[in-house]
């Protein structure tokens, strides 16, 4: 059953209302508030998707961040990653299209990272909440980590590993 | 920034569907299945964000990875950030909160890194889409350069 984490989960919230109402209370508020983020950022993005997979062809994409894509694909992975919205879940659904679509697995790394920290609008929230200095350095030493960690995480697995991870990739978004 | 987005899709979908109706309307349906593949998940990760965020306690946060709590601190904060998903509209409020309540900017840079970068609660949608290995050495990876930033930061900031 796809659906049993999910009522594992309504019972453990069973579970904390009975222990205690008020904490129970709290954390349905905060529930009611991701759903609604969830529910505002989610779907505007699979539309986008799916059109994305419909329009534009797999040599384009091979062309732009594909393996031999080289700093341009490095580029292009920090930009659409530092101009997306929405919570990191909603970059996992982006990255196997651009499996699908045969976009080199460190560029989608890379497009990971960046939609986790170098988000344009939450760096300008950033320095509003906690100082200029301290956003600036924040991410003058994100923007080597991310490609740090891209690289280091792609050397860890062997062709075959990645030949799963595009494979399922296409099969979670085809129908 | 969701009004952004919104027009962005709606003009690409209007463009779409200009120029070629069966097309777009197959766009949509993909749209569709890959959301619902991942529905479920999506759920789950929710509903855990609501119940973790219940359970923590602000003040007693600030008071364990205080200015004087060093690189233990530094560590708890690390966790913290590593467990709790909190939207980024919403974390760095906490995070000024923290640090007026006590929290050492260091150990903050570690929380802000963490949160950003390691999600412990979305691990099962980041397994649906990258397998079990990829996504336990994201994280590990990103987990450990937390320690970094926080290294910087305590160096030029605080």
């Amino acid at each position: 059953m796809r659906y049993r984490a999910f009522l594992a989960a309504l019972l453990a919230f069973g579970v904390l209302f009975l222990v205690n109402r008020e904490l129970g209370m709290e954390a349905l508020d905060i529930t009611t508030f991701s759903l609604k983020e969830m529910l505002m950022v989610i779907p505007p993005i699979f539309v986008l998707l799916g059109l994305l997979d419909m329009w534009v062809p797999r040599e384009t994409m091979v062309r732009y961040m594909g393996e031999e894509s080289g700093f341009k694909g490095v580029l292009l992975a920090f930009l659409i990653g530092s101009a997306a919205a929405g919570p990191l879940y909603g970059a996992f659904p982006v990255a196997a299209v651009f499996m699908k679509k045969g976009v080199k697995f460190s560029n989608i790394l890379i497009f990971i990272g960046a939609w986790s920290t170098t988000k344009i609008p939450l760096l300008i929230f950033e320095m509003t909440s906690l100082g200029l200095q301290f956003a600036l350095t924040r991410l003058l030493v994100n923007i080597p980590g991310i490609i740090l960690i891209a690289m280091l995480l792609s050397s860890f697995l062997s062709k075959k590993e990645l030949d799963t991870i595009y494979a399922s990739a296409e099969q979670l978004n085809m129908g | 920034m969701n009004i952004a987005l919104y027009s962005a899709t709606f003009l690409a979908l209007g463009a779409s569907f200009l120029k070629d109706r069966g097309k777009t309307k197959k766009a949509l349906k993909k749209a569709w299945k890959a959301f619902e593949n991942i529905l479920p998940e999506l759920l789950v990760v929710i509903l855990l964000v609501g119940f973790v965020l219940a359970v923590v306690d602000h003040a007693m946060i600030s008071r364990v990875i205080g200015e004087s709590s060093g690189w233990l601190g530094v560590l708890f904060a690390a966790i913290i950030g590593s467990i709790t998903l909190i939207p980024g509209f919403v974390a760095f409020p906490t995070a000024a909160m923290l640090v007026q309540g006590g929290a050492g900017l260091m150990q903050i840079g570690a929380f802000v890194s963490a949160l950003m970068m390691v999600g412990i609660v979305t691990m099962p949608v980041e397994i649906k889409y990258f397998g079990k290995k990829a996504t336990v050495l994201r994280n590990l990876f990103a987990f450990l350069f937390t320690f970094i930033v926080a290294m910087v930061i305590g160096w030029v900031v605080a």
